[in-house]
């Protein structure tokens, strides 16, 4: 049963890591993403790490994903145009993916780990689950705990101050040479009382 | 099922992830792929966390996945900005900033 489980929760895990990669439309590929959380989750629930999934499905494929498909939406789905900009790209990532994967592989199996051929220690019934997580979290991880939670304050205002309406970046570097052959950029409006704000600060 | 399997299919999914970097070229798919390649580390953490029989690692899952909130919360941030300067969602056109 077990094996079961983990056969179909890791088919799922890279059949939504292979959409991502492979969708050309954005918004499949977030839809793909949300794919491959779900089955993470229920990898991590046979690993007995309960609180780690429910957080994995509530703050990940709840929370984060909203604010992709939020983002996806108002950029628009724009799918992107084939063919690469540096010869042979399509054909040197996948060999270097392959590298990456034989690489760790051969770190991992190689080393000299005896317990990696076991199905690991047997763990009580508690283990893992929101009081001994919490536990250890306001105990022995306090200090993570509390810059963690500076972190994600500093996050927030950065997001709010990158994504706000006022123009603190000047604008009149988008006409310059590099996006020159691209029609429409540098909303003339908007470039002019740009750029003594850029000054002032 | 043993851990080494897990960590075989963490490994897959980190070079899946480097992969789709490596390959795409719309910010926000590269922003997904990091995603990847976070959660294929969270799946280690959480692996060898049962393999010694101890929950220390599921607390750096947990702040592995604030780590990737945080990211994902500026990334988003700057595709927006982007977007409203009306400049290229292509990384291949943003180069500003090469020397």
């Amino acid at each position: 049963m077990e094996a079961v489980l983990f056969f179909a929760a890791a088919l799922g895990a890279l059949g939504g890591a292979v959409g991502v990669v492979a969708l050309r439309n954005p918004f499949y590929g977030v839809l793909a993403l949300i794919v491959h959380l779900f089955s993470l989750a229920v990898l991590f629930l046979l690993l007995s790490a309960a609180f780690v999934a429910a957080a994995q499905v509530v703050v990940y494929a709840g929370a984060v994903m909203v604010l992709y498909v939020f983002v996806v939406a108002y950029v628009g789905g724009d799918t992107e145009p084939v063919g690469d900009p540096i010869p042979g790209q399509k054909l040197l990532a996948p060999l270097l993916g392959a590298a990456v994967f034989i690489e760790l592989s051969i770190a991992v199996l190689g080393s000299s780990l005896t317990a990696l051929g076991t199905e690991g220690t047997d763990v009580g019934a508690g283990f893992g689950n929101p009081a001994a997580i919490g536990k250890l979290l306001l105990e022995d991880f306090l200090l993570a705990f509390e810059a963690s939670s500076i972190l994600l304050l500093l996050a927030a205002v950065g997001a709010v101050v990158l994504a706000s309406k006022r123009s603190g970046m000047t604008v009149e570097s988008a006409a310059g040479p590099a996006s020159a052959g691209t029609p429409g950029e540098s909303r003339p409006a908007e470039a002019g009382p740009a750029a003594p704000t850029g000054a002032a600060r | 099922m043993n851990i080494e399997w897990y960590i075989v299919l963490s490994s897959l999914l980190f070079a899946v992830g480097a992969m789709g970097i490596l390959l795409r070229r719309s910010p926000i798919v590269i922003l997904l792929c990091l995603e990847l390649m976070l959660n294929a580390g969270n799946l280690a953490l959480v692996a060898f966390s049962k393999m010694v029989g101890n929950q220390e690692g599921q607390v750096f899952a947990i702040v592995v996945m604030v780590v990737a909130a945080c990211e994902v919360v500026i990334g988003l941030g700057l595709i927006v900005a982007i977007f409203r300067r009306k400049l290229p969602l292509d990384v291949d056109e943003l180069t500003e900033l090469r020397g």
